[in-house]
């Protein structure tokens, strides 16, 4: 269960702006989902100790070096941006 | 000549004994998904002028006598949360309505490489959550089979294109059934490969531990020749693996086969029409010598429980990046307040199932829940691909139903989305544990007021790293050899 207390400050966390309506419907509805997740207590995970990983992930590295190939222009990549001044991100102001 | 049903190995034939070029096929689906995808909407981008210029170099390598490789001049489309150099990427979601992508998908690149033809971006639900394509910011695609109901999701554009004769394959992505399950509603084979066969780099992240692109097809023969280009480690995905190219395995030996068929996965409340056609599905096997198994996978019923922590608390990570300050969709409507950018332009940006799944993820790793949900969740998981470690000791593949019903109606799930979640119980567990399954056409089930015949996938689940083995096992059904 979740209140409407708690879909405000997730939603607040989340940086998610919600309008009364849909606060209202979040609580009924995450409520559902999570009524429903809550089988998972059920499970005895005793035997699964911290070091017992789902994916045999290992380190991989590589050089640190420029890829021409892969390099694209600055022009390129700020042009998709909805705001820029002089080859910069244009931003609100951060300090007043 | 009807250019339109043609697998990938006709269509190679057919261009390289000049029976139609390259132009000619490409101009036929244009002009048949300019005619017909209004009824369907597989598509959100018709790329009529990438795949025109695609068609004619592969034309001209024909002419002068040069080599073509496999997919040259086959005509296919992307799921639209792929990146395709200098094309619209939308992942279906109003925060990226015009978003386009700056480079290639590393799959896009091996495709482009071999001469493919690039007809256009596919429908999915926004940023690929969702069971039904309704959840696409652009409106529903519609199945080909019966055009009341839906085409499966995430991928339900991709698998409605193929079905409809609107490119010979299409390229999906599959994070808890969105390539399967589509593709079991509208009838055609989708695989979903290993975590790590096929590298990620260009598509829009959804849950990074769970994401894998994979082929839908017509035929498995189709999916297996998709998937040879698309597969092997790629320097920019570090989870990508390199997979033997040319498979050392010995030829496999129907009667030394022997297929898991796991009780936790035909309740007893099941759709008897579903359970009636995988059963006979399996019956095939045995009756050519396969050796049947029961088996159990005892976790399996915290699959879907698991699946919908882990999954959505990735998201609200991946999903950070839209922000109203890099690119896509920004609510300028803020005055001087920064925070409010992001609090706007995510609030209108991002539409109704993708913000319930932020809001569940962020709820998963808040403080004070995290060991309960998300930690838990972890280790659930661990034991779910311990279950099935277990069970490949016993047997070499485990063949199970895709989905628990046939295709549903527009509209019958989307107001709950518990009951939507539940529709992919049966696909989420192979995510979880990495592993690579294939969904492929098993029959049709008539629906008793409209008449139509609705089409019923049944998945074969392999080790890690045996799609030869799942795809060469499926060949047999679909080849009718056994």
């Amino acid at each position: 269960m979740i209140n409407k207390q708690e879909v405000k400050k997730i939603a607040k966390l989340a940086r998610l702006e919600l309008t009364d309506k849909e606060v209202e419907k979040m609580e009924g509805e995450l409520s559902k989902v999570l009524d429903y997740i809550d089988k998972l207590k059920e499970v005895d995970i005793e035997e699964i100790g911290q070091k017992d990983r789902f994916l045999n992930l290992e380190n991989v590295f590589r050089e640190d070096e420029v890829k021409n190939d892969l390099m694209m222009k600055n022009e390129e990549l700020l042009s998709l941006s909805p705001e820029e001044e002089q080859g910069y991100l244009k931003v609100k102001s951060v300090l007043r | 000549m009807e250019l339109l049903n043609f697998t990938i190995s006709r269509i190679h034939q057919g261009l390289i004994k000049k029976e139609f070029s390259a132009f000619e096929l490409c101009q036929a689906y244009l002009k048949r998904i300019e005619k017909e995808d209004k009824n369907i909407s597989a598509f959100l981008t018709i790329t009529e002028e990438l795949a025109l210029s695609q068609a004619k170099e592969v034309d001209k390598m024909i002419f002068s006598k040069k080599e073509i490789p496999f997919l040259a001049g086959v005509p296919l489309a992307i799921k639209d949360n792929i990146l395709v150099k200098d094309i619209k990427c939308t992942a279906a979601s109003k925060i990226l309505e015009n978003y386009v992508a700056p480079y290639d998908a590393t799959v896009v690149k091996k495709i482009k490489e071999q001469g493919g033809v690039i007809l256009g971006k596919t429908n999915l639900d926004e940023f690929a959550m969702g069971s039904s394509t309704e959840n696409s910011a652009f409106g529903p695609t519609k199945n080909p089979y019966d055009l009341q109901r839906v085409p499966g999701g995430s991928s339900g554009g991709s698998a409605a294109a193929v079905a409809a004769n609107f490119s010979v394959y299409a390229l999906g992505s599959d994070t808890g059934g969105s390539i399967r399950q589509p593709a079991s509603f509208c009838g055609v084979v989708g695989l979903k490969p290993t975590y790590g066969s096929v590298s990620r780099y260009g598509l829009i992240a959804f849950a990074s531990s769970l994401d894998q692109i994979g082929p839908i097809t017509k035929t498995v023969d189709d999916a297996k020749i998709v998937f040879d280009v698309i597969k092997g480690k790629d320097p920019l995905d570090s989870t990508s693996f390199e997979v033997s190219l040319e498979s050392e395995r010995r030829k496999m030996v129907l009667e030394e086969l022997i297929i898991g068929v796991p009780k936790e996965y035909f309740l007893k409340d099941m759709d008897e029409r579903v359970e009636k056609i995988i059963r006979m599905v399996i019956k095939r096997y045995e009756e050519a010598g396969v050796k049947i198994q029961e088996i159990s996978l005892p976790h399996t019923e915290y699959a879907l429980s698991c699946y919908y922590i882990i999954a959505p608390s990735e998201a609200s990570a991946n999903l950070a990046r839209y922000d109203g300050i890099k690119y896509g969709y920004s609510e300028d409507d803020s005055g001087n307040d920064l925070l409010a950018v992001y609090f706007n332009s995510r609030g209108k940006g991002f539409g109704p199932e993708v913000k319930r799944r932020i809001m569940l993820g962020t709820y998963s790793l808040s403080s004070g829940y995290y060991d309960a949900y998300y930690l838990r969740a972890q280790k659930v998981r661990t034991l779910i691909k311990k279950d099935f470690q277990k069970a490949f000791q016993q047997v070499d593949a485990i063949i199970t139903p895709v989905t628990p019903t046939p295709a549903f109606k527009l509209g019958e799930k989307i107001t709950d989305p518990l009951t939507m979640y539940l529709s992919d119980i049966f696909t989420v567990a192979v995510n979880l544990a990495g592993l690579p399954a294939l969904s492929m056409p098993a029959g049709q089930i008539k629906d008793e007021i409209s008449g139509l015949g609705l089409p019923l996938g049944f998945q074969i689940i392999g080790k890690p790293f045996s799609e030869d083995e799942i795809l060469e096992i499926g060949s047999l059904f679909n080849n009718g050899l056994i």
